[in-house]
């Protein structure tokens, strides 16, 4: 996994990549400058190492890609579009808006581009058993459906709290025969369910895979989990070159783990024209503490087998975080990102709950498309960046996620009932 | 040991050569720190010594304790309860000292909190307040690097984990980087998760007599006086952790109570270790007259 080549089988050499410091990343050890590694239990590295192997000699198996992609057509319907928000633009007062549909995949978003991957690994390396951990729902739905499709026993692990919030998600997993697993220990949410993933599987190493659902974890799951979103910023960049000639003067996405802004941001890391903006959950602002941007307002830590920025107090124990939106509500951040903000390449900023509620009614009411509450947070920030554009620019926003799931929060929000 | 790292002289070190020559297995409890409140963790821990304790764990409580099993976990929730920091624990220790100066204390715990305090401040707070070794679960034998030096240069032992599914090249590299004693996971799963299988503990820890002369300790799953004594027969120490901290939850509101279960369990242990380090003293003898 040291190389370039290694890591992005799928690239496509006419799109333009080049060479570049940040290719080089992670080094052989999983890291990204000083962030990402391996800080896991001892009992794990053997695994890890397994599957680092069992990836890298994944990529270079052209029945895989082959397989892969086929699944990414037929089943998930890729390639999907990328579309113009032209009223929105309009109202935003400045540089063009484009969304690229992630939300038209299956189950609604882009984690299952990386499930697909991931899963079609586990049955590559023999392994019988799924699990995964999951905040809103969206990557154990995503999961559950790829387990379904390959005939795999799949237990999915939730936060008791987040299990109560999202409610038809649960039983959706159920549907598609997982387990879901309440998680009770710590703040029962998001990073517990992780931690309760991580000890089933140091006892279950034999015959279970776990998909991790974002950009974090021990290596080789950042780079990994990247390459198989990567497709995301493969496509959209091949599609704004065709539909108006240029690359788009700035991307635009949501950092939560930092799953879908790191899928769109990888392919264009090179094209130094292009001003890259991650959007952090600022929950009730940065400055009530109650949020989830540890990039925007974290210090570099060590959680969930990766070093990285984290919300933590100062004797270093993790802090509760706050957003409106459960996929965003996790403490820490793909190590890639953290790299990507020290070095400069990215810049990560905020948006409180109500700036993305806004953003989430403005974007259904005049686009006819209804985001997730994560992905409405981009769509807030695009807004702002936008005004402070020329309409001759443009900016490519990550529509990561449809917002079926969030009616019941932007009811609640509103002080309506369902 | 690293030819650039210097090996720890200090209590770990001597108590395992003391017992190395004596022909005695080291009993290891391990409690979490500030369980269930800051004050009790001092008693608790001359209660260990005084039912026959060679080194005592002391557990540094961490939000997110992913290799600990529900036992643990709900140890580090009651101590987090009442703020116990990295910096209490280490203030623990050397409250400990005042009484004790003879028996090793290995702080354990998760990377996260040293890190946030600062290596050199850590070691160097650490070794002051009279600590001797320091477990990090979650840090790996390729992260260690970083570490260990600032460790052994405060004359802290680097405890390191090895599991059943490491292989033989890792067993090495982890040796490399060890000090004080190895701690041998006895099985894949999280702590107090399972019961473990002595019958197999000789074969898993021949790999590591070949690659290191430490001492090698065998922990996760040590639940009765008969484990201990089993696990005496092929290691060189018996760490029990979860049936401890178990005692301690079955009694929060009475320290007392929970004091003198602590005493019993941890007692019962004792003598099974010491009949066992008989009974093999004879064997070794009678094979040597045979001889």
């Amino acid at each position: 996994m040291s190389t370039t080549e290694n890591m992005n089988p799928t690239i496509d050499p006419a799109a333009g990549l080049k060479a570049h410091a940040w290719r080089d990343t992670p080094d052989v050890r999983g890291h990204f400058g000083p962030y990402g590694g391996r800080f896991v239990a001892e009992t794990l590295m053997a695994p890890l190492d397994e599957l680092a192997t069992a990836y890298a000699e994944a990529q270079q198996d052209p029945a895989f890609k082959a397989k892969l992609d086929a699944d990414m057509a037929d089943f998930v319907g890729r390639p999907t579009p990328i579309y113009h928000a032209e009223r929105l633009s309009k109202k935003a007062g400045g540089a063009q808006i484009w969304f690229k549909r992630e939300d038209l995949n299956h189950t609604g978003a882009h984690k299952i581009n990386n499930c697909i991957g991931q899963a079609m690994l586990a049955v590559r390396m023999g392994k019988t058993r799924i699990i995964a951990e999951t905040g809103a729902g969206q990557h154990g739905v995503a999961t559950a459906t790829v387990a379904a499709r390959l005939g795999l026993t799949c237990v999915v692990f939730m936060g008791s709290e987040d299990m109560r919030r999202q409610a038809t998600n649960v039983y959706r997993m159920r549907l598609l025969g997982a387990e879901v697993r309440p998680v009770e220990s710590g703040s029962k949410t998001l990073k517990d369910a992780m931690n309760e993933a991580l000890r089933d599987w140091v006892a279950n190493v034999d015959n279970t895979f776990y998909i991790i659902g974002t950009v974090a974890g021990p290596a080789p799951y950042p780079a990994m989990v990247r390459d198989f979103q990567a497709v995301i910023g493969r496509e959209s960049r091949r599609q704004m070159l065709e539909r108006s000639g240029k690359l788009p003067d700035a991307l635009v996405a949501c950092v939560g783990g930092g799953s879908n802004a790191i899928g769109l941001f990888y392919p264009f890391l090179d094209d130094e024209s292009v001003k890259i903006y991650g959007v952090e959950a600022g929950g009730d602002g940065i400055e009530s503490g109650r949020h989830a941007a540890p990039l925007s307002a974290g210090v570099s830590g060590v959680l969930h087998g990766n070093r990285t920025y984290l919300m933590q107090d100062d004797n270093g124990q993790i802090m509760g975080t706050h957003s409106v939106s459960a996929g965003l509500d996790y403490p820490g951040v793909g190590p890639e990102h953290a790299w990507l903000k020290d070095i400069g390449r990215a810049e990560y900023v905020s948006v409180t709950d109500q700036e993305a509620l806004a953003a989430f009614h403005e974007c259904t009411r005049i686009e006819g498309v209804i985001p997730a509450l994560e992905t409405a947070h981009a769509v807030a920030y695009a807004q702002r960046l936008a005004a402070t554009m020329s309409p001759e620019q443009s900016i490519l926003l990550n529509l990561s996620g449809r917002g079926d799931k969030d009616m019941g929060s932007v009811a609640e929000a509103a002080g309506e009932t369902l | 040991m690293n030819a650039s790292t210097p090996s720890a002289d200090n209590r770990l070190t001597q108590r395992f050569a003391q017992l190395r020559k004596a022909g005695r297995t080291a009993l290891i409890p391990y409690l979490t720190a500030g369980d269930p409140y800051p004050d009790a963790t001092v008693d608790f821990m001359h209660t260990l010594v005084a039912a026959g304790a060679d080194v005592i764990e002391l557990g540094v409580p961490f939000t997110d304790p992913m290799a600990d099993g529900p036992v643990i976990q709900a140890a580090c929730e009651r101590a987090l309860v009442h703020g116990t920091s990295l910096r209490d624990v280490i203030t623990m220790v050397a409250r400990f000292r005042e009484d004790d100066a003879e028996t090793p204390v290995v702080l354990m715990g998760y990377y996260n909190p040293i890190d946030r305090l600062g290596l050199e401040s850590f070691a160097d707070k650490a070794q002051t307040a009279g600590v001797d070794g320091v477990l990090i679960v979650d840090l790996t034998a390729e992260e260690a690097p970083e570490v260990v030096p600032s460790l052994a240069a405060a004359n802290l032992s680097p405890v390191c984990l090895i599991a059943p599914t490491t292989g033989e090249a890792r067993i090495k590299l982890i040796c490399e980087n060890a000090g004080g004693y190895i701690y041998y996971v006895s099985f894949k799963g999280v702590t107090g998760a399972a019961s473990l299988d002595t019958d197999a503990l000789a074969g898993q820890i021949e790999p590591i007599r070949r690659a290191t002369d430490l001492p090698i300790g065998v922990g996760f799953g040590v639940r009765t006086p008969d484990n201990a004594a089993a696990v005496a027969d092929v290691a060189d120490g018996v760490v029990v952790g979860s049936v401890l901290v178990g005692q301690i939850a079955a009694h929060l509101n009475d320290v007392g109570a929970a004091q003198s279960a602590l005493s019993k369990t941890l007692g019962a242990m004792r003598a099974a270790i010491d009949t066992q380090d008989s009974s093999r003293k004879a064997g070794q003898k009678q094979e040597g007259e045979h001889a």
